[in-house]
Formats: structure tokens, C-alpha cells, sequence
């Protein structure tokens, strides 16, 4: 399965999937899917990165927990993130996300304050996985 | 939404069938018959879901405004009573705890004011701190962040953003007791380090509006409104702090609920009961946000107060009142008769607290609450006034803004931010972003007609309208 994201519809927010080989590929994506909506990828180097850890055995959880990770590192550090990646060993999640920080020209959308558990779906396809959920702008 | 789901009461409310609640206590909706049509199913579906948690007292009640959210309908109303086990729900509080709006009044006209709306919008862009990355000027220590989450807007004030007069027309006055800085993660503390008095993003803004309309002249004279005068709408929340503080708690207090035996309908409902540990953890923390929210209001109204004093040397801004619409707050409302304390959550939804209620300032004692309906930047906003038979209606609760009748994926594909923009200013609206998919998405046509909004706000008794306000500069988080 090639790796890609798309977005579905929510009345006030926006939905986000993402889809992968792997259920690891298949959260890169979403997390690609929800950093978009904030910042055009394609004008973020990756000059930095922030590493994400955590212990959850619930795929569901994890993928929450996975972009909620995220998004509190990049704000934290003022940073436009643009590229993913994510190892799973048993239930230890280890995830990398590089980026910069905000430029005033940096191509601005519209923040995502978190991941939330409408709409939440990780399930293997054919050929892969596919990861989503709502995420709350 | 198909109308036959729904018993219809009277011309402004609407019962849940049973069988569409699928058990639980009772749902009710706000509205005519085409905001409610135009409801979505999940709308329905959500406010049933609440009907079914712990606890409940009263309805579960949706607002003329309401669309579909997470776990609550955006536009939910829901108290719960903690010696029956009632619960807290994080879901029923939302990710940006104690979003609201600051209105400030000035004794500015139109006709002072147009000349300079340019140039008095581009001072406000460059003061304010707007949209996705935009931090603000002030880095606060964690022990400093402490002292916020526990005194709100009075340790604003203590710093030197506004005036004590400010606080009289604040919630509680600034400061909501309960808050515990210690039940806030680490990383939520980090989040908050640099978006102290900062806008952010997605619907919130600063407009500068003009009072269109008078619809209550006693009320508008206590509230110091009347038309062609200028106001000033501050729409935003606590920031990342609260945004994390929703994240961290709606994974645990999710957890939390399947350990206590409570069966969620949705996990989004994540929830515990009030007077359980983790109950009282999330209430802690989320008092913390609510007084982040006020004391980031307060820093934004201080600024906008002296940005407009650069081109408007003798200008007076002064606070009409601020409102807050994703809080759970602990009040006294009398349930058959007899006062109870509940536990309110209002989603989306504004307290509208009626006249002579003693928590109002005393010169607005005799009118009600001022409430705001914040609408799109293309069409406006309203001031109601909270009314006595709300109490009984809605535990004194109204609709917070037009509420969005198209997604945020549809509102991109029908609209360009840039020339959005310009039709905008070409009806002789000013728009100040750095956001133009921003703009898109927050397109007037995206929105619910806030004439029906307000109108069924007033049929429905929840409050009663009071004023008409046009934009004419928003800028644009």
C-alpha cells in the first residue's frame, strides 16, 4: 500500500487519515494529515527534531496520543513541523517529527489545539493500515 | 435532521423521541423548525448520548447554534448533580476550556472612527498576537504560570493589563475559585510559556464592530450601548494550556470511566464523577484553565485598549462584560421548587444568568447578563440579556455564536481566502490575517444565519435580544 493521508468530513472540525504499510506508516501519515492543516509541509525544513515516547498497548489510544504528543512539542518549541516517523516495540511507542521554527513566511493555516476520540479508527486494510480520528481546530 | 425523531412542544423546542434516545433521561432541542432541520443526525445522536450519563438532572439540552462536536454537541447543556452520583466530563468542557468573549464598549462613533479603520486595524495586527505559531511578547515562569491558574485576571490586573473596573464585568469576577495548578501537567505549564495574551486560531478574532440596532433600549442603556457607537469583540480561550489539560484528560479520566463501571455511549464522553479522585482532578484543572482564559483576555483587552488610545488619544474603553462558553461551573438552581448546587457543562454554550441574580454587577442587576452571539466576520454579532424564565428553561444557558452550517474541507473548496478578502472589503470590512486558508474556512457562508440564532435565543426564552453589531475590522487568528 502506498503511504498517503487524506481528511473526511466533521461538522466543526476536520477529520484526518492516514494510511501505511504499517500501522507505524499509517500514524506518519496522519500526523502529515494534521500538521498540514496548520503549515504547507513543502515550505518546512527539517532543520529540528523532537522525539516522542510513550507506553500504550491500546492502537486507538496510541494514535491519539501519538499527534496529542506532537502537537504539545511543537508548541512548546515554537515549532512548524513537516516530516514523521514513528518505531513501535510491543506497547513502547518511539517517534521523531522534524521541523523548523515559525517564519512569518511560512504559508499559515489554521491551528489543530488536539487529537480527539471521534471518529477514531486504526485498522488494518487491505494491504496496510489505516489510522484516523476528528481533530479539534 | 429528520424531524420525525423529534416531538415537537412548541415552536422553539423540540423533545428527543424515546426511541431515538435510546433510553436515559430526557434531550431537548432549541430552535425553529429549520435550524433544527438543518441540525445534523449527529447533533441528535450526541445530545442523547449525554442524556445517558450518571447523574444528569433536567434535560440534556442542545442551543439554537448546535452542530455537531466531540462527545457533546457544540451547543450542549447538561448539569449534574454530585450527591447522585452525577458526573464531570472533559468532553462536555471541550479542548478549549473557558473560550469565551470579552466585549468592550468605547465612546467612539462610527463616524469618529471611519476615517482611521485602516489604519487602526493595522496597529491592532501588529499588536496582537494572531493565528497558528504567533507567540506573544510575554514568557511567564512556571511559578508565575502558577499564580495565573490560581488568580485569572486579578493577577493581570496586579501586572499592570487593565483595571480593577475591568474585573466587575469579568465571571466571577476574574477569578474562579477551585483551581488547582498542581492537577496541570508539566507540559501544559511548557505549552502556555509563550501564548499568554495571545489570539490563536480557527474562529477566534478581535472585531471592531459598530452597534447597529438597538432592540432593548433599557437594557442597551445599562449596558452602555447605543447605535453607531463602537464595541470591541475579544473571541479566544487558554491556549495551549488548556488544550493540553483537555488532551491529557480526556485519554484518563476515558480510562478512568471503564475502571469505575461507568458505560460510556461514546468515549468522547470521558468522564468521572464529581466527587471521585479523578473527578475532582479534572475540576481542578480545569479551573486552572478557566483563569487562564480570563487573565488571557485581560492582557488582550489592555492591549487593544491602548492600541486604540494610540490613534483615539480620549478614548474611553471600558469592559461591557465577558462571557465564557466551554466551561463546567458549580451553581445554585432551583430543580422542582428546592435549590440544588449542579455541576454545569456548557459546550459552545454562554451563561445567561436573568435579572436580580446576585452574582450579576449591580448596574446590570435590574436587565440580566449581557450574553454574546458571536457571529461571522461577513454578517455579525448580538448582545442578548439573560431572562428570568431561562433559569427554568435552559439553567440559565443561551447560544454562544451562529454556529457552523458547512465543514471546514466544504468552506475550503467553495471559497479562496484572498478574495474572500476583498468582497469583504469591498462591503467595507477590513480583514487582517496571516491565515488565508484561515480565512476560507471561517467564510461567512460557512456559518448558520445569526438572525435565526438570536431570534430563536429570544422565542425559546433563553434570553432576549439587545443589540445588532456589524463588523467592520476583524482580525483574523
Amino acid at each position: 500500500m502506498a503511504a498517503g493521508y487524506a481528511y473526511f468530513e466533521h461538522g466543526a472540525d476536520i477529520g484526518v487519515r492516514g494510511e501505511g504499510a504499517s500501522v507505524e506508516e499509517a500514524f506518519a501519515q496522519a500526523a502529515a494529515a494534521t500538521f498540514a492543516i496548520m503549515v504547507d509541509p513543502a515550505a518546512v525544513q527539517p532543520q529540528v527534531a523532537v522525539t516522542v515516547e510513550f507506553d500504550e498497548d491500546d492502537f486507538e489510544l496510541a494514535l491519539v496520543r501519538w499527534l496529542n504528543a506532537l502537537l504539545a512539542q511543537a508548541r512548546s518549541h515554537g515549532l512548524a513541523l513537516g516530516r514523521f516517523e514513528l518505531r513501535r516495540d510491543g506497547s513502547r511507542w518511539r517517534g521523531v517529527a522534524r521541523g523548523e521554527p515559525w517564519r512569518e513566511s511560512h504559508p499559515r493555516g489554521t491551528e489543530v489545539k488536539g487529537a480527539t476520540l471521534t471518529a477514531l479508527a486504526v485498522r488494518p486494510v487491505a494491504g496496510g493500515w489505516q489510522a484516523g480520528c476528528v481533530v479539534d481546530v | 435532521m429528520d424531524l420525525d425523531r423529534l416531538e415537537r412542544i412548541d415552536d422553539w423546542t423540540w423533545r428527543v423521541r424515546r426511541e431515538a434516545a435510546a433510553g436515559g433521561g430526557e434531550a431537548l432541542l432549541y430552535g425553529d423548525r429549520d435550524l433544527v432541520a438543518a441540525m445534523d443526525d449527529k447533533v441528535l445522536e450526541q445530545i442523547g448520548n449525554v442524556a445517558r450519563l450518571p447523574g444528569l438532572v433536567g434535560p440534556a439540552m442542545a442551543m439554537p447554534d448546535a452542530h455537531w462536536g466531540y462527545g457533546f454537541p457544540i451547543g450542549g447543556v447538561a448539569a449534574f448533580d454530585p450527591d447522585q452520583g452525577g458526573i464531570i466530563s472533559a468532553g462536555g468542557v471541550g479542548f478549549d476550556i473557558s473560550c469565551g468573549i470579552r466585549c468592550l464598549r468605547t465612546d467612539l462613533t462610527l463616524a469618529e472612527v471611519a476615517p482611521k479603520l485602516e489604519p487602526l486595524g493595522e496597529r491592532l495586527f501588529q499588536t496582537i498576537p494572531a493565528g497558528v505559531g504567533v507567540e506573544g511578547d510575554l514568557k511567564l515562569s512556571v511559578d508565575e504560570l502558577d499564580t495565573v491558574m490560581r488568580d485569572g485576571a486579578e493577577w493581570a490586573v496586579r501586572r499592570g493589563f487593565g483595571s480593577g473596573e475591568d474585573l466587575q464585568y469579568v465571571e466571577e469576577h476574574g477569578r474562579v475559585a477551585g483551581a488547582v495548578p498542581e492537577n496541570v501537567s508539566p507540559t501544559a505549564k511548557k505549552r502556555q510559556r509563550g501564548e499568554m495574551g495571545t489570539l490563536g486560531s480557527g474562529n477566534h478574532y478581535l472585531e471592531v464592530q459598530v452597534v447597529d440596532r438597538i432592540d432593548d433600549a433599557a437594557a442597551a442603556e445599562a449596558y452602555g450601548i447605543r447605535e453607531g457607537q463602537i464595541v470591541i469583540s475579544i473571541h479566544c480561550g487558554s491556549r495551549g494550556l488548556g488544550h493540553q489539560i483537555g488532551t491529557d484528560y480526556l485519554v484518563s479520566l476515558a480510562k478512568a470511566a471503564s475502571r469505575l463501571g461507568i458505560a460510556l455511549p461514546d468515549r468522547e464522553l470521558a468522564c468521572a464523577p464529581i466527587r471521585s479522585p479523578e473527578g475532582q482532578a479534572y475540576l481542578g484543572a480545569m479551573n486552572a484553565a478557566i483563569n487562564v482564559a480570563l487573565a488571557n483576555r485581560q492582557i488582550l483587552t489592555a492591549l487593544t485598549r491602548e492600541t486604540v488610545r494610540e490613534l483615539f488619544p480620549s478614548a474611553r474603553v471600558e469592559t461591557l462584560f465577558d462571557v465564557s462558553h466551554n466551561t463546567c461551573k458549580a451553581e445554585t438552581h432551583v430543580v422542582d421548587g428546592r435549590p440544588r448546587r449542579l455541576y454545569v457543562h456548557r459546550k459552545g454554550a454562554t451563561r445567561a444568568f436573568g435579572p436580580g441574580h446576585p452574582d450579576l454587577p449591580p448596574r446590570y442587576r435590574d436587565v440580566g447578563q449581557p450574553v454574546i452571539i458571536g457571529g461571522s466576520m461577513g454578517t455579525g454579532s448580538y448582545i442578548l440579556a439573560g431572562t428570568a424564565q431561562g433559569e427554568a428553561r435552559s439553567f440559565s444557558s443561551a447560544s454562544h455564536g451562529a454556529g457552523r452550517q458547512m465543514s471546514r474541507n466544504q468552506a475550503l473548496k467553495q471559497w479562496h481566502g484572498r478574495q474572500l478578502i476583498d468582497e469583504l472589503r469591498a462591503r467595507g470590512i477590513l480583514i487582517f490575517t496571516r491565515s488565508m486558508r484561515g480565512a476560507a474556512e471561517e467564510a461567512p457562508g460557512a456559518y448558520k444565519d445569526v438572525d435565526a440564532v438570536a431570534r430563536a435565543t429570544e422565542g425559546a426564552g433563553l434570553a432576549r435580544r439587545v443589540a445588532f453589531l456589524r463588523p467592520k475590522v476583524c482580525v483574523k487568528g
